[in-house]
């Protein structure tokens, strides 16, 4: 029989405050650039010249099919030999957005594709450029199409920053790594951490499904 | 009568798709204010020739001029200049999904000619009530009959403030009963001056709006005439043929 001393975890609540701060700002970070990253490739890819395709899909090729964990130790142990050194949040927050934009690329072009050829008409005949009609016409109704796809993603992302306490990234995980080593307490610290990204994911989901249709692509997106 | 320099100016016009030629050197004049209601077998280049109107399909050879300044298909200026002088409406509608009706409207006259806020608004809310939609401002395209959203796109063409109108049977993915409404709003604007051309299958509209038909056949223009002419006194056995089918 265990018996759980979840008081010695929680009484350490400012670091799993920290640590779940820190999570939203890496996913937050993620999001917002990789969003961006991945309508960007998805353009290359579709619309953009060739040269520019072939090397989006290199990138969402090469990253698809590695271990995010490997991106994340290439970044932060690799790139200070190239000269770049970062901080273990700024190298993860990098990982993810390089990650989550190789993986929205694909979503957001899954999208773009099945956009009627009469939209693109449309709006090339109405004298708007194809980079109008791209952002304007063909964008939002891509994204609405695929976003509960790009919300799962957004989310297993979210859970992958985990791993980010490899490199002492200061994130929810490490900070129960952290207080496990203190209080010997491991099946508790990491119950709470697994609580907190439970937590984390279903608000993040639900929070991400609200904001789109309202926000990023429905009936408000005007500009 | 002193004949008006064409608005549409079109010499020798060819375009193929890979070894299928499609339009075999069309010559076609249109003045200004006229309306030409083009007819046809499916696949005798009908829908080619209004695209390559407004440079949606590039010509193989001939030219074309719209109001005497020559298509340069090459300069993409040029033609984002020439769409705003010929608006093109398609047989799907194609509104934008995500947009509410006005913003449909006021999309491209804010992005190309600057016109935002409540000037776009006001312009918007005007050109609705010409296709007797004034309260569907607000309202979604999803929200909208096949008829009403027709109506939205002439709406949102005629925003751009066309000189000419290409219309690709535009009636043919309506219900029987809708059909009316949208003619209706095409033979206001035909009423007005403005300048048209339609792809239709609507023969006894055709007659009665159109100072001109044209037959097309294999590529060609295999007739052209009045509409009083073409329909009652047919030339050729292939229109004799297209006509005797249609009843
Ligand atoms: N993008 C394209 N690629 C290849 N072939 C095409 C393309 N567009 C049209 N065609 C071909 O060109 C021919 C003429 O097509 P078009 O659409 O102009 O005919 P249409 O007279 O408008 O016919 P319909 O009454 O069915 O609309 C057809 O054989 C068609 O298959
Ligand atoms: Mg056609």
């Amino acid at each position: 029989m265990v018996s759980l001393d979840f008081a010695a975890v929680l009484e350490q609540w400012p670091l799993l405050v920290q640590g779940i701060g820190a999570t939203i700002w890496l996913v937050a970070l993620a999001a917002t650039l990789g969003g961006f990253l991945g309508i960007a490739c998805a353009w290359a890819r579709t619309w953009g010249p060739k040269p520019l395709a072939w090397l989006a899909a290199g990138y969402v090729e090469s990253i698809r099919n590695t271990p995010f964990i490997v991106q994340l130790f290439v970044i932060f142990f690799g790139l200070p030999s190239a000269g770049v050194r970062l901080s273990p949040e700024w190298a993860s927050a990098l990982a993810m957005v390089i990650n989550l934009g190789a993986y929205a690329g694909e979503i957001v072009r899954a999208g773009v594709e099945a956009t009627p050829r009469g939209q693109v008409e449309a709006g090339l005949s109405l004298a708007l450029t194809p980079g109008q009609v791209f952002r304007r016409v063909v964008v939002p109704p891509a994204l609405a199409r695929v976003w509960p796809a790009m919300v799962s993603q957004i989310v297993i992302v979210m859970l992958g920053s985990a791993v980010c306490g490899q490199i002492s990234a200061r994130e929810l995980s490490y900070f129960a790594n952290l207080i496990q080593s203190r209080n010997f307490r491991a099946f508790e610290a990491y119950l709470v951490a697994t609580a907190g990204y439970l937590v984390l994911a279903i608000a993040l989901r639900r929070l991400l499904l609200w904001v789109g249709p309202r926000f990023l692509f429905g009936t408000v997106w005007r500009g | 009568m002193v004949p008006a320099e064409p608005i549409v100016d079109i010499r020798g016009l060819r375009k193929r798709f890979g070894s299928n030629e499609v339009l075999r050197g069309i010559d076609l004049a249109v003045a200004p204010g006229e309306v030409v209601a083009i007819i046809g077998r499916s696949g005798s280049g009908k829908s080619t020739l209004l695209r390559c109107i407004n440079g949606l399909e590039s010509p193989d050879a001939g030219t074309l001029a719209i109001e005497g300044r020559p298509m340069r298909l090459d300069d993409p200026r040029a033609m984002r200049d020439l769409r705003q002088r010929v608006g093109m409406i398609f047989q799907s509608f194609n509104l934008f999904p995500h947009l509410d009706v006005g913003h449909n409207i006021m999309l491209a006259p804010g992005l190309v000619k600057g016109r935002r806020g409540a000037q776009g608004e006001a312009r918007a809310r005007q050109l609705l009530a010409r296709v007797g939609l004034d309260d569907k401002f607000e309202a979604m395209p999803a929200q909208l009959s096949g008829g009403q959203q027709q109506r939205v796109a002439i709406a949102r063409a005629l925003a751009m403030e066309p000189q000419v109108l290409l219309c690709d049977e535009i009636t043919s993915a309506l219900d029987p009963e809708l059909v009316a409404e949208v003619l209706a709003v095409v033979e206001m604007l035909a009423s007005e001056g403005m300048t048209l051309l339609m792809v239709t299958h609507e023969m006894r509209f055709a007659r009665k709006v159109a100072d001109r038909v044209v037959f097309m056949h294999e590529g060609a223009i295999h007739e052209t005439g009045p509409a009083s002419e073409l329909f009652t006194r047919p030339q050729t056995t292939e229109l004799r043929q297209f006509l005797a089918a249609l009843d």
